[in-house]
């Protein structure tokens, strides 16, 4: 997995896999006893509850906290509630863990079939919470002007293979999918981009194909957009600003079954990164914990393990074994502590490996000084912080093992903290 | 839930290439040893004095301004060591102890911890330390008088000064193939070319130094001292001559590509490199000292930081 090149000179190449080099089929963990949903939480003290322990939930099912909840989140399964407890995410996050007491069967909610029988954009919240995780939200917004779909039929991260699986496979899905997507949006310029060496046989699809290089960080969004539709995001803008919503080849494909069977498509592809860096594809539901995946293929847990969802140069650690499998969730990897990047106390000494390998030419080492100091609005302003795309080959590459990319998006959160302060005070 | 083992949250990357610090160091004094090896050999167990003297000295130094500071030792990292043995390179070989000791003070604590530490210094700290032991005590780098007492193969007449002094027939004297394999006198470890050429060769490929830095100081010296010796051959010495004689391949490969004081981006690195080679000839031919490489490298590592501004735009930035 990680070759090292004898000659320094040049930048470090690192190549994405392509299936199906290493992976084999994906094998089913059946689902759990029990799952856990995670509910975007937001204050409403007074507001009476919608939803107790020892409610029944069915498959499919939009849970809300109580009457008027902005947010919701779509049960995958079917069972009693059992639990109800706080849950903290990444970067001060707060969710409502809800945890769901499995019944054997699924039973289907009649709303979310009803809904499902034809492309209807009443049914874009119910979609939010499909396998993928497509961005409905974003998509159904009136205020957004998105113009172009772009389907990521690659995967960000380095050895994670779930996407590219999904295109492979399931081209029929992503078809219908499309075609629901363009009845729903209205949006009818659709791309799909690819790794893959070959692009014969996407014909049919409705989308136009493009083919992406396989070197990282060549298939995250902002590269695509650069490489693929020409356009470079500028500093501080999202694609969606520019027109360009991104979805997983996943979310379009559970789409397609969706409408297909107008029910909600309960397989959760993912693939799970083992110690030794072996992936493995698995289908499972959303909600499992991911301590029961990893003991279905027996990876020992010890101490100080990482326990990522996501993928090596992106991914993100969690903190406990509970931890479900959410609808977007790409990849599950294990790190074992002795094989972990860890981070110094050493000063940056101006090496210039960061500013060989940074694909959009920040000046990193005089950047990371301004983050070290917290200084982050004089880090924008003048050394490039918004025109980071967050691909971790600094952090990577650093000889001084400085966090580099952690304070990059410490940096961007809290100059996005203190926007939003400055916003609501006036 | 509780019964769990308990997990580690770090941050991504969880990959790292593997480079460090400390390989840096000790690949960079690998790649010096050939020279210093030849050195050993011309020079005999004062040399060897001089280098053991100056490492030993420069790690305790190190580790005496970490205890008095109460930081962390930061020995391990082969800076200190790495510095000592540069400056060594650099000394004659009948360098008296105290200046050695002279020496690695001024580089391990002025050149580098009171500007805050590896990574801070403003200026190369073993250049710096030279440079202040050539300003203090003069006799200590003339080299013609220091190693007057050896007895050696090739002519015992220090190249640079005696172009300096008797202009280019004193330096067509000099072959250039007895230059590059060391057969002239100077600093222990910077006499033989090829041995610093090799070790220069390796840092450049395996990517310990920038190669932009170290050919265009080759480069610029070349064509600088090529330009002079054109306008008047009689006076001034032919480029091959400023290449391997003196501190010249040394300061390219050791002292100019030392990482905190030089620039990153592509094309200072290319102005600061070729700036360094024509302050080095400037000075050589037409100023008041022997050897103009020391002195030429403080300058570049001034306008360092003002060089560094010149770097490609961001890719998305708004102007």
């Amino acid at each position: 997995m990680l070759k090292k090149s004898f000659f320094g000179l040049a930048k470090p190449r690192m190549e994405y896999d392509l299936l199906p080099a290493r992976m084999t089929e994906p094998e089913t963990v059946v689902a759990p006893k029990t799952a856990t949903l995670l509910h975007p939480k937001q204050d409403a003290p007074n507001a009476p509850a919608l939803l107790k322990v020892g409610d029944t939930v069915k498959t499919g099912q939009k849970i809300s906290l109580y009457a008027d909840d902005p947010a919701c989140v779509i049960s995958s399964v079917t069972g009693t509630v059992a639990a109800m407890s706080p849950f903290s995410g990444d970067f001060g996050k707060n969710y409502t863990a809800i945890t769901i007491e499995v019944d054997g069967e699924h039973v289907f909610d009649d709303r979310f079939e009803e809904l499902a029988r034809q492309p209807d954009p009443a049914a874009a919240p119910y979609l939010a919470g499909i396998p993928g995780g497509p961005p409905m939200g974003t998509l159904m917004d009136p205020a957004s002007e998105i113009k172009t779909i772009v389907i990521r039929g690659a995967d960000h991260d380095l050895l994670v293979g779930t996407n590219q699986y999904i295109v492979k496979t399931g081209l029929a899905d992503i078809q219908r999918g499309i075609k629901a997507l363009k009845d729903l949006t209205g949006i009818e310029q659709i791309i799909l981009v690819t790794a893959a060496e070959s692009l014969q046989g996407f014909g049919h699809l409705g989308a136009r194909v493009k083919s992406i290089g396989r070197d990282y960080p060549d298939a995250l969004d902002h590269m695509i957009m650069k490489n693929v539709l020409d356009e470079v995001v500028p500093a501080g803008k999202t694609c969606e600003e520019l027109g360009v919503c991104f979805i997983n080849a996943e979310a379009v494909a559970s789409i397609g079954k969706t409408f297909d069977s107008g029910r909600m498509p309960s397989a959760k592809l993912l693939t799970l990164i083992n110690k030794n860096g072996g992936p493995q594809l698995v289908r499972t539901t959303i909600g499992t914990p991911i301590g029961k995946i990893l003991q279905r293929f027996s990876i020992a847990i010890e101490e100080k393990d990482r326990v990522i969802l996501g993928g090596p140069m992106r991914g993100s650690a969690v903190f406990s074994l509970d931890h479900p499998v959410l609808p977007d969730t790409d990849a599950i990897m294990v790190v074992d502590d002795s094989r972990a990047a860890a981070a110094s106390q050493y000063p940056c000494v101006n090496c210039g490996d960061c500013i060989r390998a940074c694909p959009v030419q920040i000046p990193v080492n005089m950047l990371v000084r301004f983050l070290e100091a917290g200084q982050y609005e004089e880090a924008a302003e003048r050394y490039d912080l918004l025109c980071c795309i967050e691909c971790g080959l600094c952090s990577f590459v650093c000889i001084s093992k400085i966090p580099i990319f952690q304070y990059i998006k410490l940096a961007k959160h809290e100059l996005d903290r203190a926007q939003t302060v400055e916003e609501t005070n006036v | 839930m509780f019964e769990q083992k308990k997990l580690v949250v770090s941050h991504p990357p969880f990959w790292h290439n593997g480079n460090r610090l400390t390989q840096r160091s000790y690949h960079i004094m690998l790649a010096a040893l050939p020279a210093v090896l030849v050195g050993f050999k011309t020079y005999g167990m004062p040399a060897v004095g001089v280098v053991c003297l100056s490492i030993a000295s420069a790690i305790l130094w190190e580790l005496g301004f970490n205890k008095v500071a109460k930081q962390p030792v930061t020995i391990g990292d082969g800076s200190a060591a790495l510095t000592g043995l540069l400056l060594a390179m650099l000394f004659p070989a009948t360098m008296p102890w105290w200046a050695v000791i002279t020496g690695t003070f001024l580089a391990i604590v002025i050149g580098k911890h009171i500007f805050g530490g590896i990574g801070s210094n403003a200026f190369n700290p073993v250049a710096l330390a030279v440079a202040i032991l050539m300003v203090s005590w003069k006799h200590l780098f003339d080299f013609d008088g220091m190693l007057v007492n050896y007895d050696l193969q090739f002519t015992a007449l220090y190249p640079i000064a005696a172009a300096k002094h008797f202009g280019a027939q004193a330096a067509a004297s000099f072959n250039l193939w007895d230059l590059a394999i060391g057969w002239q006198t100077g600093g222990i470890g910077t006499a033989c070319g090829l041995g610093l050429l090799l070790g220069g060769l390796y840092l450049m490929l395996r990517g310990f130094i920038r190669w932009e830095i170290c050919l265009s100081f080759m480069a610029g010296i070349y064509i600088s001292a090529l330009l002079f010796h054109l306008v008047d051959p009689m006076r001034f010495a032919g480029p091959g001559f400023h290449l391997l004689a003196g501190y010249t391949l040394f300061g390219a490969i050791f002292l100019a590509t030392e990482d905190s004081s030089s620039p990153v981006n592509f094309i200072p690195m290319l102005i600061y490199g070729a700036a360094g080679g024509l302050m080095t000839v400037l000075i050589r031919n037409i100023g008041n000292y022997v050897d103009g490489v020391i002195l030429a490298i403080l300058v570049i590592n001034l306008v360092q930081p003002l060089l560094d501004k010149i770097r490609p735009q961001a890719i998305g930035k708004v102007v």
